[in-house]
């Protein structure tokens, strides 16, 4: 269990009265690149905010990295879906990336030379090192997203955790986002959520389905009968003859 | 007799003038978080209920103005504590609040003698009854202010671009927003010497929002606004003195006009570059 990145066992939580996720359990090995898919109101928000520790569950255990959630969050790379942002917001690509490194940095003053050597290495392992000093409000959706990846690396995670990170981003755009996943999983474990079934598939190790029950997969065992009850109802999902 | 013949004879306006100088360094140091962070109403809010501690101080013959700043800050806490708790009833607990503080302060004063002329100046401002203790004071406000901005710019910064990663990092976010509330409260204390408490909020939002047609970061905006601001209350003193208009009124119709000409310029080269 303390190799585990994630630990759920029976986790139930919502808002207000009435559940949104119930009895979730969910073991998520170290290295592991999972996917987190289903409906729109299915729950990923929550299980999102449980794992994140800004939502208490009513009932069940959470461990991330082995602690509490609010005790692992500095090792947890957090990016959010990037159309909640305003794009007027005066703020440079590398000053949206620094702050990445609170928590790790001094807490007054301004930020240090080791932060600096971090933020350039986040900013270069995405490919928008070029970009840096560009208000965040010129770039297109691609390289916001990037750079919301390079601002979870300042933090120097052990997990990665992306909400959405293809809605908004050109298909082109997406399989280098998924390339530039693969790689950064070689150092650390990835949750990516996402309502579409279909493109995921081809990159995770597994998928897990949430509406308000979680059901796991490995990727070769998805076929459209499994999505089909997943979502209630038929979806047009591509088969993929993905690898084993 | 010309503002800068004027200037070089009368203390008075020397006092005003650096007065209109300290307050505009407030604006601009504050101004560009209330523009981000859209928190104008929420420092109207403020300014108003300041009305209340000023009133009474003044009724029982404490400077109005240490009265103000009590006030001032007191409701900025309720203002933040109403925002984080009651959110869905925030436009209505905040008029509530803005209006109750004018009332009780309109009370009191009334309650005490040579009511009508000290209420006019501290609604409308009375830059020309700047005196060098109210500098001192306006001093100290000011620094306070840099040295919270100079030690946690990083976390202000953080807590206004995306306040769920801020706190995800660590950053105690509520902490920092009322801290942000609390400067709000020393930039209209500063102010209302210099426009009065119902001019307040074109000071504190209007530079800040010029300076964000042109900087890109919060630090530019900041020089910006606070640049601007120095020129609106300077000019605005000057071209009130020969005709002997009220001062605070005609510093905020210059701001008004400055950032009108900016947003005229600013929709002229965005036009022209799309244009290319």
């Amino acid at each position: 269990m303390t190799d585990s990145l994630i630990h759920l066992h029976g986790v139930t939580a919502g808002y207000e009265s009435v559940p949104v996720i119930e009895d979730v359990s969910l073991e998520m090995p170290s290295g592991e690149f999972l996917g987190l898919v289903g409906p729109n109101g299915g729950g990923k928000s929550t299980l999102l905010r449980v794992v994140l520790g800004l939502l208490e569950p009513w009932a069940g255990e959470v461990s991330v990295l082995g602690r509490t959630p609010t005790r692992a969050r500095r090792d947890i790379g957090y990016v959010p879906q990037y159309a909640m942002f305003s794009r007027r917001f005066p703020i440079s690509v590398r000053d949206v990336v620094r702050t990445g490194r609170l928590g790790r940095t001094r807490p007054v003053f301004g930020y240090r030379r080791r932060d600096k050597a971090v933020v350039d290495w986040a900013l270069s392992t995405v490919g928008v090192e070029g970009l840096a000093e560009r208000p965040i409000g010129t770039l297109s959706g691609g390289q916001f997203q990037r750079a919301l990846i390079a601002r979870a690396l300042a933090c120097e995670p052990k997990l990665l955790i992306l909400d959405e990170p293809t809605a908004n981003v050109d298909p082109g755009a997406e399989s280098h986002l998924f390339d530039l996943l693969a790689e950064l999983n070689r150092e650390m474990g990835i949750v990516v959520v996402s309502h579409d079934v279909g493109f995921i598939s081809g990159y995770v190790h597994r998928v897990a389905c949430l509406n308000r029950t979680l059901v796991c997969h490995t990727t070769a065992a998805l076929t459209p009968e499994v999505i089909e009850s997943l979502y209630g109802h038929p979806v047009s999902a591509v088969q993929h003859a993905s690898e084993v | 007799m010309s503002f800068l013949g004027a200037l070089s004879e009368h203390g008075f306006l020397q006092l005003a003038l650096l007065g209109g100088v300290l307050a505009s360094i407030g604006c601009g140091l504050i101004g560009p978080y209330v523009v981000v962070r859209r928190i104008g109403y929420l420092a109207g809010g403020i300014a108003h209920a300041s009305m209340g501690g000023m009133g009474v101080a003044y009724y029982y013959g404490h400077e109005p103005l240490i009265g103000a700043l009590v006030s001032a800050v007191l409701a900025a806490m309720a203002v933040g504590w109403v925002s984080l708790r009651w959110s869905e009833q925030e436009d209505m607990l905040i008029g509530a609040l803005w209006a109750v503080g004018m009332a009780v302060g309109i009370l009191f004063m009334s309650q005490a003698s040579g009511y009508n002329v000290d209420l006019m100046s501290y609604l409308f401002g009375n830059i020309l009854m700047v005196t060098g203790a109210d500098l001192y004071l306006m001093l100290g406000l000011d620094a306070l202010m840099l040295g919270l901005i100079a030690l946690f710019y990083k976390q202000f910064q953080a807590v206004c671009f995306d306040e769920e990663f801020a706190r995800l990092r660590g950053v105690p976010v509520t902490a920092f927003y009322l801290l942000l509330l609390g400067m709000v409260a020393l930039a209209i204390v500063l102010l209302i010497q210099v426009v009065g408490l119902i001019l307040v909020i074109a000071l504190i939002t209007l530079p800040a929002a010029m300076a964000g047609h042109w900087m890109r970061s919060l630090l530019g905006m900041m020089l910006l606004s606070a640049l601007v601001a120095v020129v609106a209350t300077s000019g605005g003193l000057a071209a009130a003195f020969a005709p002997d208009l009220p001062a605070g009124a005609t510093i905020v119709l210059i701001t008004a006009a400055l950032y009108l000409l900016s947003l005229a310029a600013r929709q002229f080269t965005t036009g022209r570059r799309a244009a290319r």
